[in-house]
């Protein structure tokens, strides 16, 4: 268990969480040393406040937050939050999954870091955040459409800028590549992802057929 | 007569001004010449580093880094190459952790010279900047002794360091840092206790500790506030725990605070450095895994496998095995983290960067309010922003 290499101090205290939070908690999960709590989207402000005020805890300070892109999953956004406590030393993370639908609320009223970082998370994902007092874009160009940092975004964006002699400004037009976009894949069949060699499909099928 | 009711004006500041630190537009909203609001218009520097992080390598991202907070690349790398380090479940040598600490601290005395002599520009001294400059480049020649670049040097890496330091450069070190003491001395004559510098910056965008928590702050800007907080004593990483060093805290939390912090980490730092070079210990400079540090450039001339190693490191890289880490320093900003996820393939699968002058910025409203518009200057030469990290 990777849990083993935390300190003991931060697993006193995830337990101690767990219990306190246990209907607001989805899992505690342990990246190596460090813990992330899955918090029910709906109750995520309820489990940060208790982090923030809890005397135990005090993660006054939100580090970070950001987004992150999982189109495989059925709920393909997460909202991570970083959180610090100076007082204890410690370090703790929150996730919460949500689609692209459904909005996360706000945690801006509780971490006043909060505001530009979920501005970003928007701007970048299109997570969208419930009373938010003001989510525009913050990174990307006016006027832009998309979130970047989508994984179905592709890399080279869809419109390029120019500077146009003879309307005397900058236009907007779709990106053209003179030379095509190159991916390498290193992925290969021996190691690494699971890839599915032709063929291998019929042993699979014939070991289900067998088992029925 | 009756009462007429004035709108306020709006003002725009840059995004082209010199006292910007960089491609800032600032939309202030003003009562006479006191700012009401601050709105500060950020992404004009934006280059989609995450996005391009996740299309390449991991030895490829690496300089990437660089071009962040471009003040002190070294402090980026350092983050990155701890984080990456971390999912591999590496060790680096020794000597590669002393160099690292050693070029880490020199970036720090690098960026702190240039946030005060640019910021007592802003309020109107000179002479510090030019002062200030010539020990700049004294610096960036120390960093293109080591890896052959003033300024982006891509010189942690993953492991350890890319090169050993050359033959005579501690020794040029050490003198430097000798006689760089009575340039700070000299500097501080100018500003310290100068009435100007004094009535510009005192009292002028007051925090305390608990709004700077509140508002992610960290660093230098934490530390004037009272909070003793300091990532290199309470999470050491590298040989930051074999340091002797003492962590400045300001009283007052207002800009005079921040650059006083700065002044004095400057001679800490230098104190590190001197530590460093006296106790550097031989050996490797990098992790001797050639699964992940390619082979020295000789060895490839003899060895096959040396010279497989080094075709596969620059052609796949290595895999990181699935895992995630916020891993951070105590870059001279403030906390420089890396949020890394890795799904077991070659490239990072999500690298979010967290700067610490994203959130020093994020607070221009709560620190100008009720300010002059002169003292808006004065706030961001204190806080220390640098547009390649804030935009990314």
């Amino acid at each position: 268990m990777p849990r083993a290499e935390a300190s003991q101090a931060l697993k006193d205290l995830v337990d101690y969480i767990s219990a306190q939070m246990d209907e607001a908690l989805i899992s505690v999960e342990w990246a190596g040393d460090e813990a992330v709590l899955r918090a029910r989207p709906q109750s995520v402000l309820k489990v940060l406040r208790f982090l923030r005020d809890d005397s135990q805890c005090l993660f006054k300070n939100m580090v970070d937050l950001c987004g992150a892109d999982y189109p495989e999953r059925e709920q393909r956004l997460e909202v991570v939050y970083n959180l610090l406590s100076v007082s204890h030393n410690l370090r703790m993370r929150v996730k919460v999954t949500t689609d692209e639908e459904t909005p996360v609320p706000s945690a801006s009223a509780l971490f006043a870091s909060a505001e530009w970082n979920e501005r970003e998370a928007w701007d970048m994902f299109g997570i969208f955040f419930s009373d938010h007092p003001d989510l525009r874009r913050i990174l990307t160009d006016y006027g832009f459409e998309g979130h970047p940092m989508r994984k179905d975004f592709p890399l080279t964006g869809h419109v390029e800028v120019r500077y146009d002699d003879e309307l005397k400004r900058v236009v907007y037009e779709p990106v053209k590549l003179t030379q095509d976009f190159r991916t390498f894949d290193f992925l290969s069949p021996w190691e690494g992802a699971q890839a599915v060699l032709p063929g291998d499909d019929k042993a699979t099928e014939g070991e289900d057929a067998g088992a029925d | 007569m009756a009462e007429v009711q004035i709108k306020p004006l709006t003002l725009n500041f840059g995004p082209q001004h010199p006292a910007a630190h960089g491609v800032l537009r600032l939309v202030l909203e003003m009562d006479g010449e006191i700012v009401e609001r601050a709105d500060p218009h950020i992404g004009l520097l934006h280059r989609g580093t995450e996005k391009l992080i996740e299309y390449k390598t991991y030895l490829q991202a690496v300089p990437y880094f660089d071009r962040l907070d471009y003040v002190a690349p070294m402090s980026q790398e350092h983050a990155y190459a701890l984080a990456v380090e971390k999912l591999l479940g590496i060790e680096v040598p020794k000597r590669g952790q002393y160099i690292r600490v050693l070029y880490a601290e020199l970036s720090r005395i690098l960026n702190h010279i240039l946030n005060i002599t640019t910021f007592a520009l802003d309020v109107g001294a000179m002479t510090p900047l030019l002062w200030g400059f010539e020990e700049r480049e004294h610096l960036m020649e120390f960093y293109e002794r080591a890896c052959g670049a003033r300024l982006h040097a891509a010189y942690f890496r993953p492991g350890g360091v890319h090169q050993d330091l050359p033959a005579g450069l501690l020794d040029d070190i050490s003198h430097w840092a000798e006689q760089f003491p009575a340039v700070v001395d000299d500097m501080e004559s100018l500003l310290t206790n100068n009435r100007i510098f004094k009535q510009r910056t005192v009292d002028i965008g007051v925090v305390t500790a608990e709004e700077a928590h509140n508002l992610g702050f960290t660093g230098p800007c934490i530390r004037a506030s009272g909070q003793a907080w300091d990532l290199r004593k309470s999470q050491p990483y590298d040989v930051y725990d074999e340091m002797d060093f003492d962590i400045p805290v300001g009283k007052t939390g207002d800009c005079y605070a921040r650059y006083l912090v700065r002044v004095e980490e400057i001679r800490q730092s230098l104190r590190i450095v001197k530590q460093c070079i006296e106790n550097m210990p031989d050996g490797p400079v990098k992790t001797t895994d050639r699964k992940i540090a390619p082979p020295p450039r000789g060895e490839m001339k003899k060895s096959m496998e040396a010279l497989i190693h080094h075709f596969k490191l620059y052609t796949e890289g290595y895999h990181v095995p699935a895992g995630e880490t916020y891993t951070a320093v105590e870059a001279p900003k403030g906390e420089f983290g890396v949020y890394l996820v890795a799904d077991g393939t070659n490239k990072p699968y999500r690298c979010k960067i967290r700067a610490p002058g994203f959130a020093f910025l994020s607070a221009m409203d709560f620190l100008s309010k009720g300010h002059m518009l002169a003292d808006t200057v004065a706030i961001i030469g204190s806080l220390d922003i640098v547009f390649g990290e804030i935009d990314r």
